[in-house]
């Protein structure tokens, strides 16, 4: 239903998107009631961020903490955390460019090609589902979870705890799409492209690469099914790249182009963003051809526990009380998880629970006795290599791989 | 061609409607250039951008975001607009 107000702001709104000043002006008098006070900020966000955050469903989404409208950024509060397998309509949402297309499945195809390819093709999303087709349970995180809470705080969105998921994810292997074009004994990378652009043609679109030898890993997938169906569309319908062990910022969606190349990928999102400096996070995962003597792109997700059994701040029962939350790393497998009831000066281990694979969340659970007044509860998870979480901040410019372990407080009466 | 054209426009504002509306809801700080903030800005992102990222940038932070979005994502912001718009920034949502 359109009134004639509707309609004058809405052509308001068109004539502004045609010279290319977008305006949300349209249907500037529906107006929406939100209650504010119920968003459940991570603790340790930037004050202002409370003034826009806001409770809702994007279409096909249960209601999530809205960040941002467009580009939209959308993160899982910690109640959608209780589970190792995050459901899609919980999965938080994250987009750098506002010009995002609905994509047709019929029409849809990816182009696989390059300077360092013998060949080229165009594989429709039948082709796709033809081919072998592989699962693989694995989390899905962006680089910049809890940037919100670096200190001093660093610009971009910002994110508490809820910018990841964990999903079984299913799809034909890069390697085997790669394998029908043939890759050239030069090709150092492979780039990809997604539907979604830019607004301005001036922009740069977000376009990623991998090395070749993560490339072509048994794990890295181009997925049509996500937990059992099709990928929402805020998730990259109909198929995305699945980096297990990486993160979200090369899990690039709604995939139209898989390019080989035989020079670095150039460009914005290349370098400068997604960069953390030479030196201060072990770097075991390597892509050697975009590094530089100042700074590396981020490639593995560092270890990493969170707490999803209570807030902190909850009020609980005095005695026995099961804390529990996920623990993950990227894909050498979580060997224990340590919890902490004094503030650090001793730690238990805590029980582990289904070993959903390498990549995944992986459950844990503590049996505590709350005494009555304020207790701490502190965590920390240990890979099979050896990596643990750390307690002080590693700040860096972008607010990227904050694993430090957390420190909550149960009150208990 | 008229019919035509308002067709078009009401079929695209159906779409945009709901995001847009509530887009519409965000509300920032009243002052000199926000007129600016609001025309250069928006053309590419919500404003909720900027309360979100407050109040830890100081001017020269602001300045930064402002460049970055002219230098690197190619916003056609003229010189005296940019100056507005970091003036705004610093002055409202400023460390």
């Amino acid at each position: 239903m359109f009134t004639r107000r509707t309609l004058l702001s809405a052509a308001g709104a068109g004539a502004a998107l045609a010279g290319g000043g977008f305006a949300a002006k349209a249907a500037q008098q529906i107006v929406l009631q939100f209650d504010v006070s119920r968003v459940p900020l991570s603790p340790g966000v930037p004050a202002g961020v409370a003034s826009v955050a806001r409770m809702e469903a994007l279409p096909g989404k249960k209601p999530l903490i809205k960040l941002a409208y467009r580009a939209p950024n959308y993160e899982a509060p910690l109640d959608y955390f209780r589970t190792p397998i995050t459901p899609n309509d919980e999965f938080f949402v994250r987009y750098h460019l506002s010009n995002i297309p609905q994509v047709d499945a019929k029409t849809y195809q990816i182009d696989v090609g390059g300077d360092g390819a013998n060949g080229q093709a165009t594989l429709t999303l039948d082709d796709l589902k033809a081919m072998p087709a592989y699962e693989i349970v694995a989390v899905n995180q962006c680089s910049g979870n809890r940037r919100g809470l670096s200190n001093p705080h660093v610009a971009g969105v910002e994110w508490g705890y809820g910018a990841m998921g964990c999903a079984r994810w299913k799809g034909a292997r890069l390697k085997d799409v790669l394998d029908k074009v043939g890759l050239k004994k030069e090709a150092i990378e492979i780039a990809f492209n997604g539907a979604d652009g830019p607004v301005l043609d001036a922009t740069p679109d977000f376009i990623k690469s991998l090395p070749v030898w993560k490339a072509i890993d048994e794990s890295t997938l181009i997925a049509y099914e996500m937990n059992g169906a099709a990928l929402p569309h805020f998730n990259g319908f109909p198929a995305r790249l699945i980096v297990p062990g990486w993160t979200g910022t090369y899990w690039m969606k709604h995939l139209i182009s898989v390019t080989a190349l035989t020079k670095p990928q150039g460009g914005f999102w290349m370098n400068p963003a997604y960069r953390i400096p030479v030196g201060k996070f072990p770097v075991v995962a390597r892509f050697a051809s975009q590094e530089n003597a100042t700074s590396t792109p981020i490639t593995e997700m560092v270890i990493n526990s969170l707490i999803t059994s209570h807030p902190d701040g909850a009020k609980v029962k005095p005695g026995k009380v099961t804390v529990g939350g996920l623990a993950w790393d990227a894909g050498y497998g979580i060997r224990s998880v340590e919890v902490s009831t004094d503030s650090g000066k001793t730690w238990s281990s805590a029980t582990l629970g289904d070993d959903l694979g390498r990549y995944a969340f992986r459950p844990w659970s503590f049996e505590l006795n709350a005494k009555r007044g304020n207790n701490t509860v502190m965590a920390n998870a240990t890979n099979a290599i050896g990596q643990s979480q750390v307690a002080t901040l590693i700040w860096n410019p972008a607010g990227y791989h904050n694993n430090v372990m957390q420190n909550i407080t149960l009150v208990a009466g | 061609m008229r019919v035509f054209a308002l067709t078009l426009i009401v079929s695209l504002a159906a779409g945009l409607s709901a995001a847009a509306a509530q887009e519409s809801t965000i509300t920032l700080k009243p002052g000199p250039g926000l007129d600016k903030v609001q025309t250069n800005c928006s053309t590419c992102h919500s404003l909720d951008y900027i309360p979100m990222n407050s109040p830890f940038l100081n001017a020269a932070g602001w300045n930064g975001e402002v460049t970055k979005m002219i230098k690197a994502m190619g916003a056609p912001i003229d010189d005296a607009d940019a100056k507005a718009i970091v003036d705004y920034l610093a002055k409202n949502y400023g460390a």
